[in-house]
């Protein structure tokens, strides 16, 4: 097809679809990319998933308004696909379809009493306070004074930290305001943060362990017995000659012999535990947790695992939050690996899992093609790998064969299917509205955190953002 | 990073071959499938796999290799990987008994296999991830 338009459909706009979206336009001068989103705003988990003190991890979001500036790429936002979009309509029109569309569900403990009133996923307590639109009607339990935070990833050391600081602190991000709000209000002066195996197999970086050590009105609180690594850890730690997580444990030991200061709020780091049990307060919500210690059990493949022991205790809490992982959701028409939670595919190009034959024209990057893991810029190799195949299948006459293959066909069908698609034009106007209601408060931007409020914005009917 | 994480894009097939087969049969195979090792199958449970190395060790000075039963030459005590186990454990492990194909099961069931091949692009993307969210970050400037 040289010579021809490329014209490729991308469903999601994170970062895996942005990257995609920045390589396929450097590479192939015949592109022509239209990304989809079904929320109005661009960017997925960096604008509803980093922490709201985190603007510098925000950053990278500069180098994709440089992509959305290529007059080869429009955003259209608003346009769901499944609701709006379907696959035999982009197979109409594109010659290829990307779909970066995340891991957008948590996995479940699978103990009883989780599904208690208190009982929520970390995800959702994330998308609350950062203005996801399907999420501003949640409410958490903030009148108890413990919390429990089940996991040791990123994404459970965010959680512990938006529940330990005070509200000066939240209102001077760009958290949603009614979260600020009812953040503000939280009696939770103690959380608990449980993590299944030992300090050298804790997820999170040293950088967020030295922030939580420094908040000023936290006590880290960590165990020096639970710090100390055991004997295969130990092994594992001098066989790995790994200086990051050397240091890593290196902190976490210095910080669990340190003494209290007697601040008004306690951070509870705690190693080699698991949940076995959310218990009843008698009213149907959650208020304790039972905990079984664990000991740690090297496999064949020297991988540890951890092994409850018969040591159990319970930690007092009527708010409990698990952040043991996420899944990626089936798209309708799309092939679906249910083992890994990802759509079925070799490579980045998805395949029928059944026959594992590739499926010309669709593709897949990010968390929904490899499952969730790295950072923000590990997606970058996951989606060039992915582009690779897709250039090398337009070379080869591999694709969609679209019968409207046009940028106005396209906007013909989108027009059908939508009422009101928001452009990446329309985006930097909210965009600008956000950043200067931000500066009236004195934080980063107010968040619009409503589908209708948004609209209503762009087309002059609507309030300021944080309504 | 588990394994799961590499088997998730690795597509859904895995070359296996029976108890029965020949060595004759293995070779073709490998050759077909473009691969270095299969999971010698009973049933669903893996009992065995058999590499080119193998293959390679008992040609020398043996001419009738090819028709002997793949169960001859496999490595029996195979060592089994689990979904949930963590990538850098396992090329430790890998690296440092000298094998380079890993089966991995899920219940008892053969669910896809790795290659230290694999492993090292799986953790080299890792650590290259982090380089360009770090450069990403230096290089908008943002404050903190």
């Amino acid at each position: 097809m040289t010579g021809l338009p490329l014209r490729v459909a991308l469903i999601g706009a994170g970062p895996a679809a942005f990257y995609a979206a920045d390589h396929l336009l450097k590479q192939a001068p015949s592109a022509e990319v239209d990304m989809f989103d079904r929320l109005p705003t661009p960017f997925g988990l960096v604008r509803h998933g980093v922490a709201p003190d985190h603007q510098k991890i925000k950053s990278v979001v500069k180098g994709f308004a440089a992509v959305a500036g290529d007059p080869r790429f429009r955003f259209f936002g608003n346009v769901e696909f499944g609701r709006d979009i379907d696959l035999a309509g982009l197979a109409a029109h594109y010659h290829q379809v990307l779909f970066a569309t995340g891991a957008q569900t948590d996995r479940r403990m699978n103990i009883p009493g989780e599904d208690l009133a208190g009982s929520f996923p970390a995800t959702g307590f994330v998308a609350w306070y950062n203005g996801h639109p399907s999420f501003r009607g949640e409410r958490f339990n903030l009148e108890t004074p413990a919390a429990v935070v089940v996991g040791v990833g990123n994404v459970a050391i965010d959680v512990a930290r938006m529940l330990s600081l005070d509200a000066h602190e939240l209102a001077a991000t760009d958290m949603a305001r009614h979260a600020v709000a009812a953040l503000a209000a939280s009696h939770v002066r103690d959380v608990y943060v449980l993590g299944r195996r030992g300090p050298a197999q804790a997820a999170f970086t040293t950088p967020e362990l030295k922030e939580l050590s420094e908040l000023p009105n936290v006590d880290l609180v960590i165990d020096p017995a639970e710090a100390a690594l055991d004997p295969l850890s130990a092994a594992e730690l001098e066989r790995a000659n790994d200086p990051v997580l050397r240091r890593k444990v290196e902190l976490i030991q210095a910080l669990a012999g340190r003494p209290l200061a007697g601040r008004p709020r306690r951070l509870h780091l705690r190693f080699l535990v698991s949940p076995e049990e959310l218990l009843d307060d008698g009213q149907g919500r959650v208020g304790a947790v039972r905990v079984v210690s664990n000991e740690l059990v090297a496999s064949g493949t020297g991988s540890l695992s951890a092994k409850p022991t018969t040591r159990r205790e319970t930690i007092p809490a009527g708010l409990v939050f698990r952040s043991v992982g996420y899944r990626g959701v089936e798209l309708p028409g799309v092939p679906f690996d249910s083992r890994w939670g990802v759509i079925a595919n070799t490579a980045g190009r998805v395949c029928d899992p059944a026959s594992d034959e590739t499926i010309p024209g669709l593709y897949t990057a990010g968390w929904i093609k490899r499952g969730p893991s790295g950072v923000i810029g590990t997606n970058k190799a996951d989606a060039v790998e992915t582009v690779a195949a897709m250039l090398a299948d337009a070379a080869a006459g591999i694709s969609l064969h679209p019968s409207h293959p046009t940028a106005a066909e396209a906007d013909a069908y989108i027009g059908s299917r939508c009422t009101r698609p928001v452009s990446f034009a329309d985006w930097q106007r909210l965009d600008a509205m956000e950043v200067e209601a931000g500066a009236r408060v004195g934080c980063p931007r107010v968040k619009f955190s409503s589908v209708t409020g948004m609209l209503a914005a762009l087309d002059g009917e609507g309030g300021p953002p944080g309504n | 990073m588990k394994l799961e994480n590499v088997l998730a894009a690795k597509g859904s097939r895995i070359e296996t071959c029976a108890l029965t087969d020949t060595v004759r049969d293995v070779i073709a195979r490998l050759k077909a499938a473009n691969v270095g090792a299969l999971v010698v199958v009973d049933g669903e449970r893996p009992a065995g796999i058999i590499s080119e190395r193998d293959i390679a060790r008992a040609i020398d000075g043996n001419t009738d290799v090819p028709s002997l039963p793949v169960s001859a030459l496999m490595t029996h005590d195979v060592v089994l990987g689990e979904p949930g186990d963590d990538v850098a454990a396992v090329l430790d492990t890998m690296t440092a008994n000298h094998f380079r194909h890993l089966p991995v099961v899920l219940d008892g069931r053969l669910v896809g296999i790795v290659t230290t091949g694999d492993l090292v692009r799986a953790e080299l993307d890792t650590l290259r991830g982090h380089v360009v969210t770090l450069e990403d970050q230096v290089m908008a400037g943002g404050a903190e």
